[in-house]
């Protein structure tokens, strides 16, 4: 599904990325952990197409990243810091709109709102009016209904309370149950119990550890 | 494909103005306001007369660039645009998408302020000028959606946008202003200008927003990119 290696990039002149290797099988969890500045977040923005590497490959469902960036892009869901979504508009209006961009039914869309849990009377509320909790699994919702395979996420948790991040967390083993395959970068590795993920450490732009590769190296 | 998105886009940026009456409630009264002001100001019926097409075009330049303000402020203030980059949306159909629901308000205020200066200033509309009134109402709101979305999204990521945008759009849609000033003079009734120069003024327009279409639709996607 993802296969990085020996992956440089720079950013400014600096390498944001060193030689990172990496390889994401369908259905892992992986959470991308490691200082401020390591390149988390380079790493991630290197899978969805938005940077390419100067040296070293990564391909994304078999497509290289760089040649290939806009199919790339149409099959990851990338989900920075911000939710991208519209405060005017309500739950299920925002979801229509992706659910139009990728021509998904309606069908998918109210699929989508039940899966993340924002199916009854929180699809008709303007998202300006939920809360931290809800506008962050509005946002994954719209990269359900894009059918995304690959789910980036750039600190998913961050600025959510203790039911909410378990929320968060319900939902992403419930996506990954369902085939979808997710990296997302953390800083707080304390509190991911429920999710059980594959810890992949970053340093100075380069894979330091793998707790997946420590297991195996265990049996 | 590039239909579906910019439909997507269109109907979305409609109904978020729908829901916000931010045209009606806030770039209406505003513009009203000006229109107004400037009949007080100049306080003489011929000069107001003749001067009237103008008024309307300058207040409709005005008003824009509060309705491309908001329109982008929409896209930035949750990184909207930058998850639809992300996402891959293709770059010309988000021009045309918000380009047109920018067009729909811009007509629907050059509506309201023709139908101002006829009651504020007295102009007078004849049924075989209403050909022209239209075309040029029709053309310069292109003119100005299409240079203001362009616009738009290139200042849209940067700090100094709020007064980037007015220093970078209103230059470049002088041309709109002067041709679709003289052209409604004539549809006013002016008889400084007469009706083939009029639709002279009209072709100028019409190259103006087929040179704007195609320069955004080429360049609003690599514009975009360059900027994430």
């Amino acid at each position: 599904m993802v296969d990085v290696r020996d992956a440089v990039v720079t950013m400014a002149g600096f390498p944001a990325l060193a030689g990172a290797t990496i390889a994401v099988r369908e259905g892992d969890i992986v959470v991308l952990a490691g200082p401020n500045g390591a390149g988390k977040t380079t790493l991630l923005r290197l899978c969805a197409g938005l940077v390419a590497p100067v040296r070293g490959s990564a391909r994304v469902f078999g497509l290289d990243v760089a040649e290939q960036r806009d199919e790339v892009r149409s099959r990851v869901g990338f989900l920075g810091h911000a939710n991208g979504l519209y405060g005017e508009l309500t739950t299920r209006e925002n979801v229509a709109f992706h659910a139009a961009l990728v021509g998904a039914s309606r069908d998918e869309v109210d699929a989508a709102l039940h899966r993340l849990g924002l199916g009854g009377r929180l699809a008709d509320v303007p998202v300006a009016r939920l809360s931290a909790g809800q506008r962050r699994r509005c946002a994954l919702a719209n990269l359900v209904v894009r059918r995304a395979g690959l789910w980036l996420l750039d600190e998913p948790h961050a600025g959510l309370d203790a039911t909410a991040r378990r929320e968060l967390d319900d939902t992403l083993l419930a996506a990954s149950r369902s085939g979808a395959t997710i990296m997302f970068a953390s800083h707080d590795l304390d509190r991911l119990g429920t999710l059980r993920p594959r810890i992949v450490r970053i340093e100075s732009g380069c894979v330091t550890s793998d707790s997946s590769l420590r297991k195996g190296a265990g049996q | 494909m590039i239909r579906r998105t910019a439909t997507a886009v269109f109907r979305k940026d409609l109904l978020i103005e729908w829901r916000s009456r931010a045209l009606l409630t806030r770039v209406v009264p505003f513009a009203v306001l000006v229109l107004v002001l400037f009949a007080i100001a100049l306080d003489s019926e011929p000069l107001v007369l003749r001067a009237g097409a103008g008024l309307v075009w300058m207040t409709t330049l005005f008003s824009a660039l509060v309705i491309v303000q908001r329109s982008f402020e929409l896209e930035r203030r949750d990184g909207a645009l930058d998850v639809l980059k992300t996402l891959g949306v293709d770059g010309t159909a988000l021009f045309l998408g918000k380009a047109a629901a920018l067009i729909v308000q811009l007509l629907t205020l050059v509506v309201i302020l023709v139908a101002g200066a006829v009651v504020l200033y007295g102009v007078n509309v004849e049924p075989s000028a209403l050909v022209l009134l239209v075309t040029t109402a029709l053309l310069g709101s292109c003119g100005i959606g299409l240079v203001g979305t362009l616009y738009g999204g290139l200042v849209s990521g940067t700090s100094g946008r709020d007064t980037l945008l007015p220093l970078l759009l209103m230059p470049v849609t002088a041309p709109v202003l002067i041709g679709a000033s003289r052209a409604t003079e004539s549809a006013f009734g002016g008889d400084a200008i007469d009706a083939t120069t009029a639709w002279a003024w009209v072709g100028l327009l019409a190259v103006f927003v087929a040179a704007f279409a195609v320069a955004g639709a080429v360049s609003f996607g690599p514009l975009l990119d360059s900027d994430s």
